[in-house]
């Protein structure tokens, strides 16, 4: 309680804006006056938009096969049995126009939860940084992924290395009966700073050394240290595929890119023709009901085929004019009455 | 708490063990007893809550009691033992936050009331032990120690008044700090102890501590050599109370009686209890439902995981499978931490934020009461006060004023009016008049006779003079003067003009201001009190002569006898009792023929709204005087019962006395206190007066309020009423009480949409009138159906448009309160007072608010806001009240509304990650959703937000009603808040789950993760929700738009700067540069900009749509109302908000 004999000053509520609450304030007010022109300007915006979008979305080009060989009569049915080893199908298929390029070329995988928790988090990424202690002692998370039956520390540990996506492809033009290898370029598919940053190889020459007292992943037909041995910027933990697959896919049904087709003849893109896709198939996806398929894509500024962006503008676009046109005729209603 | 208790229980069982026995000095009464010190506690003063040892552990648990903060200790416990989805940091984090602030600001507090409590218990005390003095430190002092205190000194605990420097054995004390009445009490010295402390041998017996301020009773014995022990009474005029200040005495010494936590001031200091808010409990009923819908998410998540992982494949895929030891775990065990795993991944649904929030707001949003200028009083140089700041929103929502009538609608600034002697009216006009400006202006009972007698005149103004406990106050220059003043008075016979114009700045105290206005109304007429001393009073008399009276006992007032005595020996010897007091108290105790002469000036004085007093005189005969004497001081000295027996010797002495006369005193209305009660029925409010007046005076003061106006028809139910009929009173009471509910329910319209009152409607409207006594024949009754008929009052109350109780005992306007309180639909009451017969009814409704009046500061210390005038309720209810419902109601549907559209998304994911509590949002992003990027926009609105004008609010009470019964907050809204969030939810999901059906985003064809997916919902997120809050925001002060987009801003750079660095301590770096990435992905931008603008869509639709039937309605409504109040159109206000989905709504924000 404020005692008496103080000063009046002391005592007197200071007359300020801000204790008065009387500070100067902007009032909006969200009149039809602004609202409809607001409307008008943004469908139209919204429709130009969502008309760039549409259009651009319908000139990429893609082509979409499924090669798990779940059907009987599909080139790839006898791969799909799990058995057998190192089993190489053939997937022909023919372009009726020019496929511009520079044509992507993703592997894609359904009902294929790379998203699942336990999953996620089951890689080290000490290992993965080329911190050689982590790879004598790779770190809890990735278990059962963690030591092999021999209690040998596996490198790269855990679930995410372990399934990395195995299949390879090699595309050929069949030219007048003669396949033609299509070159793939396997650089520039993984996020810059996920190859040039975030994961490291060890700084031991060579490679393979680092590896000492260490098994590779049980899946995996050979060590992390050959990867890529013809190409060391391409090897060990910064191999791009490897990395590619490491950024866990969103959505259960998901693509990743696995080629870039830039050079040579077809740096122009896939010209007409037949061609044949030579797949090693070792991805087993049956077990889980799973599907596997190869897309090829050209992309543009708003990155690959989504029909979803431009429809969405367009519709939201169109809403809002016909709504400030309802708008308008609400008003026209409402408004005369009020001016009597 | 428990020890009051306990004591009362004693008290009640044993009334012996109910006191204690002190010796003075710590010397033994009978000099052959060993004194066997009695045990006390010690001085030391205790109000801190903590210690440094304790202070961890007993704050932590007081904070973990509150629900919100055990939950999330849950939570965090579960998410350190169990393997669950998020790291404990997650939820940890923000749960340290909140108790950190909260710790941080309740060890604060509790290390100044260390401070303050070491400030007294150090004080430096002087003791006087074997003659000797000791300076000791306060907290030392022991029960029976002689302290001696100086002036402007404060006691340091409850002394018993043995010596002191003046020499009528008297000493002047401020009690400010204890109950802020700042002017100077006297208090006595217990007889014949004075002399000689060193030597004096006593002992003292009083009662057990009590925290009644104003009670004690004692008696000491006081042992002298060879003669048998003395005793004298002690009451609360010897005790000096500890916190009071010694001021006008030099020095006093006292004996301790109660110290430290037994002192009358510490009990005093126990904490009221806490009033919680309609708010919280809304916030508890939509917690409980947030909760549920958290638990069945729960449920359904782990049902369908357990349902999906039955088709063979899903459960342990190859490129998954599970450790050696979740495939020996338990399966309902595994179930169960599935179970748990989700709760934790949707914790956040639960928002920990709010509460903090909502204390910040509540404590800051306060401020603004104290800082509002209007409040600003300059005649007492303060402002409002805020004691309370839980309230806040409250008084935004009151349906019931209870206002007491003197102090609070008037002013309780007395003014003597007029007089009545034998029948002839006597009005003071200015001295011009007549000689003595006393004059006959009417003489309705004998034309003839134009005046009373001058001996009658006389008679009564001596009475007028006599007959109170008012002080003189002694101009500070001249107080040592003291012997001077006589001759100064006397000196002054020969310039008549200047002692009355000395006389006239004379100031006088009294408890009550009627006595103040009594005697200066006898000054006026000439007769001059001058004062007391040493128990003779002294009066300058008309012809300028001194007379002097022995005070021989004063009868003092009290509520029930309502009247109040003295007994004076005059200088010719005889003795005279005094006596004034209310009509109904004094007319059984004169003779009957002199009532009827009087009894009519006194109604009609009553009818003209002026406070009435009877005066009465008898003389007593030495033999009566005697008896009389013995009496009182007989009952004075009784332990026990003392109020009753005093009582007793009180009515006993009162009979038998003629009447004088009677007095008008007039007490204006407060300033604007019509216009104020006006507003408040404007705004919808049912305002009762409470008062312990009479029920002319009170109706009239009810109609210069206009609480009842011209047209108005008064429903009463009086004593007066009952004895109509001659038939026995309950059935004459039941009969009316039908009449009345016939009257006024049943055949009322009924009233649209529980508002009680509007202006515009041409019904009927009813006042309704009760005295104590009827009503509690209503509360009591004795019969079977008395519920019914306490129903039928209630009704017929609720359906009037005011509600007038007169002649309520204290206690009785508490219950009045609680009956409203607990009536159907629980209104919110608001009660107002100044006095101390308020503070039952303050303490008991939803909002107390004390006015700081003249009677003293106990209404407002008991209230929740105090303010100094009562023009001022209607802003504190208008403006304040209404800004801060809305804005709390807002902020705490916006919490709720914010935690749904965030924990949504994470809850929809789960189907698509196969239901393995995948969070969709980094760890950093759920940990500083809630602390940092949403909380400071919400924070400012809740604060600043005016959706309509001060000035609008003040010159519309019936906007008021538009929040009435908390329509902001209850299902209604909340459900349209809820339907929002879900479609914010589903929309920031879905639209972005579509956009990933080509997770190629960028045109270098890479490819986006996980957690982009979950980083652009995020940030369409942070967007939606705080632009949401901006369409709402009504009043952008610069604060406002600094927090929004500087939120915003942060958001960004935060992402930045989480993404841009690999952070050792983290194991996945998860969003290393996912935030730049995403950014440089026009469709991403794109997907952003749409879900933004589809989110926001509704809401502007809604506005735009709703406004010109809401603005039309409004003015309509408008219109009518100043119709109804004959104020000037208002051309239009500022339509209200937007959040709208019905039209109905539309006011609510």
């Amino acid at each position: 309680m404020v005692k008496e004999e103080q000063p009046e000053s002391v005592n007197r509520p200071d007359n300020t804006a801000f204790t008065q609450q009387r500070l100067p304030a902007w009032q909006p007010m969200l009149s039809a006056g602004i609202i409809i022109p607001g409307f008008v300007l943004i469908g139209l915006a919204f429709i130009g938009i969502g008309v760039a979008l549409f259009v651009t979305s319908r000139s990429i080009q893609m082509l979409e096969m499924d090669y798990t060989g779940y059907e009987q009569n599909s080139p790839c049915f006898k791969c799909s049995d799990e058995s057998v080893k190192n089993c190489m199908c053939n997937l022909d298929f023919n372009i009726d126009t020019l496929f511009k390029g520079p044509v992507f070329f993703y592997y894609g995988l359904s009902n294929y939860f790379q998203n699942f928790r336990r999953y996620g988090v089951s890689k080290d990424l000490d290992q993965l940084s080329g911190d050689m202690d982590a790879f004598l002692d790779p770190t809890s998370d990735c278990a059962p992924y963690q030591y092999d039956g021999n209690n040998k520390p596996i490198v790269p540990c855990g679930a995410v290395a372990n399934s990395m996506f195995n299949d390879t492809f090699k595309l050929y033009q069949i030219v007048k009966g003669v396949k033609k290898l299509v070159p793939l370029d396997g650089k520039g598919i993984a996020w810059w700073t996920d190859y040039n940053i975030k994961y490291r190889n060890p700084t031991v020459k060579p490679l393979k050394n680092a590896f000492n007292g260490t098994v590779k992943p049980l899946n995996w037909p050979k060590p992390a240290y050959e990867l890529d041995p013809s190409d060391p910027a391409n090897n060990g933990f910064i191999n791009q595929d490897f990395l590619v697959w490491l950024r866990t896919a969103a959505l259960p049904n998901f693509s990743k890119l696995y080629r870039r087709i830039t050079e040579g003849d077809y740096a122009e893109g896939l010209p007409a023709g037949n061609y044949s896709l030579e797949i090693a198939y070792n991805y087993p996806v049956l077990s889980f009901d799973g599907r596997k398929k190869v897309v090829f894509s050209n992309v543009s500024w708003m990155g690959g085929k989504n029909e979803f962006l431009g429809i969405a503008y367009l519709v939201i676009g169109s809403m809002c004019v016909v709504m400030s046109i309802v708008m308008l005729i609400v008003y026209a209603k409402f408004k005369f009455p009020e001016e009597d | 708490m428990l020890r009051r208790r306990l004591n009362r229980l004693l008290g009640r069982d044993e009334r012996i063990a109910d006191r204690r026995t002190i010796y003075v000095g710590h010397r033994s009464g009978s000099t052959n007893d060993a004194i066997i010190p009695p045990k006390f506690c010690d001085n030391r003063i205790v109000s801190s809550k903590y210690t440094v040892w304790n202070f961890l552990p007993k704050n932590l648990f007081e904070q973990f009691r509150r629900i919100a903060n055990f939950y999330f200790l849950i939570i965090f416990l579960v998410q350190v033992i169990v393997d669950t989805p998020t790291s404990p940091v997650t939820s940890g984090l923000p749960l340290f936050f909140v108790i950190t602030v909260t710790a941080i600001k309740q060890g604060y507090e509790d290390w100044l009331r260390h401070k303050a409590d070491n400030e007294v218990n150090k004080y430096p005390v002087t003791v006087i032990e074997d003659g000797r003095r000791i300076r000791k430190e306060s907290e030392k002092i022991k029960v029976g120690d002689v302290v001696q205190v100086e002036e402007e000194e404060t006691f340091p605990c409850d002394l018993i008044l043995l010596q002191t420097s003046r020499d009528d054995d008297t000493c002047f004390v401020t009690t400010a700090s204890l109950d802020g009445e700042s002017n100077h009490k006297t208090h006595y010295t217990v007889p014949d102890t004075g002399r000689d402390l060193e030597s004096l041998n006593a002992t003292i017996e009083c009662e057990q501590p009590q925290p009644d301020l104003y009670k004690f009773v004692g008696r000491m014995h006081i042992y002298t050599s060879n003669q048998d022990p003395a005793m004298r009474s002690l009451g609360p005029e010897n005790l000096l109370l500890k916190g009071a200040t010694l001021k006008n005495t030099q020095r006093i010494s006292g004996v301790a009686v109660y110290t430290g936590m037994e002192t009358k001031m510490a009990l005093n200091y126990q904490g009221k209890s806490q009033k919680r808010s309609a708010v919280e409990k809304s916030i508890n009923a939509f917690l409980l439902v947030y909760l549920c819908i958290l638990v069945s998410k729960a449920l359904v998540c782990t049902t369908l995981k357990y349902a999906w992982q039955g088709t063979p494949g899903q459960d342990e895929p190859w490129y998954n499978e599970k450790t050696q030891t979740v495939k020996e775990t338990n399966f309902y065990l595994k179930m169960f931490t599935d179970f748990l795993s989700f709760m934790v991944l949707f914790n956040f649904i639960i928002p920990v934020s709010m509460y903090v929030t909502v204390e910040m707001q509540k404590f800051l949003g306060s401020f603004f009461i104290t800082w509002d200028k209007d409040f600003f009083d300059p005649e007492i140089k303060e402002g409002a006060l805020v004691n309370t700041s839980d309230l806040n929103e409250e008084l935004g929502q009151v349906e019931y004023v209870f206002t007491d009538k003197t102090g609070t609608l008037t002013q309780n600034n007395m003014e003597f009016i007029e007089c009545c002697i034998d029948g002839f009216q006597y009005k003071y006009r200015d001295a011009s008049s007549e000689l003595d400006g006393f004059c006959v202006t009417d003489g309705p009972v004998s034309k003839l006779q134009q005046k009373a007698g001058r001996e009658r005149e006389e008679l009564f103004l001596r009475a007028l003079c006599l007959c109170h406990t008012v002080q003189v106050k002694e101009p500070i220059e001249c107080h040592d003067q003291g012997d001077g003043l006589m001759d100064q008075v006397d000196g002054l016979e020969a310039d008549g003009q200047e002692t009355s114009s000395l006389q006239e700045q004379r100031g006088f105290i009294a408890s009550s201001p009627d006595e103040v206005a009594l005697v200066k109304g006898a000054m006026r007429y000439g007769f001059t009190f001058l004062g007391l001393e040493s128990k003779t009073m002294k009066i300058l008399n008309r012809n300028n002569a001194v007379e002097m009276y022995e005070l021989l006992h004063v009868l003092n007032f009290d509520p029930v006898r309502r009247r109040m005595s003295v007994i004076v020996r005059s200088k010719s010897g005889d003795i005279l009792l005094f006596c004034k007091g209310a009509d109904s108290s004094m007319f059984p105790r004169v003779r009957q023929e002199e009532v009827e002469r009087i009894r009519m000036h006194v109604e009609r004085n009553a009818t003209e709204g002026y406070r009435t007093l009877c005066v009465a005189y008898k003389y007593l005969s030495a033999e009566e005087y005697n008896q009389a004497d013995k009496g009182l001081r007989e009952a004075r000295l009784a332990l026990q019962d003392r109020d009753e027996k005093l009582m007793a010797v009180y009515n006993q002495v009162e009979t038998g006395m003629s009447l004088i006369g009677a007095t008008a005193v007039e007490d204006r209305l407060q300033e604007e206190a019509a216009e104020t009660m006006m507003a408040l029925q404007g705004a919808g409010i049912n305002v009762w007066v409470l008062t312990g007046d009479k029920m002319e005076t009170a109706k009239s003061t009810c109609y210069a309020c206009r609480l009842f106006q011209r047209n108005t028809e008064l429903l009463e139910l009086t004593v007066r009423t009952l004895e109509d009929g001659g038939r026995r009173r309950e059935k004459r009471l039941h009969d009316l009480l039908n009449e009345y509910y016939k009257k006024a329910v049943l055949d009322a319209p009924p009233v649209k949409g529980g508002v009680t009152r509007s202006w515009s409607s041409t019904n009927q409207d009813y006042g309704f009138i009760i005295d104590g006594a009827t009503l509690s024949m209503v509360l009591n009754s004795s019969e079977s159906n008395s519920s019914r008929y306490k129903n039928l009052f209630l009704q017929i109350c609720q359906n009037c448009t005011a509600v007038l109780c007169c002649r309520m005992a204290p206690l009785q306007k508490a219950q009045i309160v609680k009956m409203v309180k607990n009536s159907k639909g629980s209104p919110i009451t608001l009660s107002i007072g100044d006095g101390a017969n308020d503070v039952s009814m303050i303490l008991e409704a939803h909002v107390g608010i004390g006015i700081k009046g003249k009677e003293g500061r106990q209404a407002v210390r008991n209230s929740d806001y105090a303010i100094t005038k009562l023009k001022h309720l209607k802003k504190l209810l208008l403006v304040h009240g209404h800004l801060y419902y809305v804005r709390i109601a807002h902020l705490v549907q916006y919490f709720f509304y914010k935690n749904l559209c965030f924990i949504l998304p994470q809850f929809l994911y789960q189907f698509f990650c196969g239901y393995s509590q995948q969070p969709l949002f980094d760890a950093a992003y759920l940990t500083m959703y809630n602390i940092c990027f949403t909380s400071m926009p919400i924070l400012a609105y809740s604060l600043f937000e005016q959706h309509i004008s001060i000035e609008v609010l003040l010159d519309n009470a019936t906007l008021y009603r538009e929040i009435a019964k908390n329509a902001m907050l209850r299902w209604g809204p909340f459900l349209q808040w809820t339907l929002l969030s879900l479609y914010h939810g589903l929309l920031f999901f879905f639209g972005v789950r579509f956009l990933f059906s080509n997770p190629a985003l960028q045109d270098n064809g890479q490819v986006f993760g996980n957690w982009s997916f979950g980083t652009i919902i995020f940030t369409v997120l942070i967007f939606t929700v705080t632009l949401t809050l901006a369409l709402d925001t009504r009043h952008w002060t610069w604060i406002n738009h600094f927090v929004i987009w500087g939120s915003l801003a942060f958001y960004v750079f935060f992402s930045f700067f989480w993404g841009g660095i690999i952070w050792p301590f983290l194991k996945h770096q998860r969003l290393y540069f996912v935030f730049a990435n995403m950014l440089s992905s026009v469709s991403t931008w794109l997907v952003i900009i749409l879900l933004i603008l589809l989110s926001l869509m509704p809401e502007i639709l809604l506005t735009v749509f709703c406004k010109p039937r809401g603005s039309n309605a409004r003015q309509r409504k408008l219109v009518q109302s100043s119709v109804g109040d004959l104020q000037s159109p208002r051309s239009s206000a500022r339509p209200l908000l937007m959040r709208t989905f019905s039209d109905e709504s539309n006011t609510v924000i």
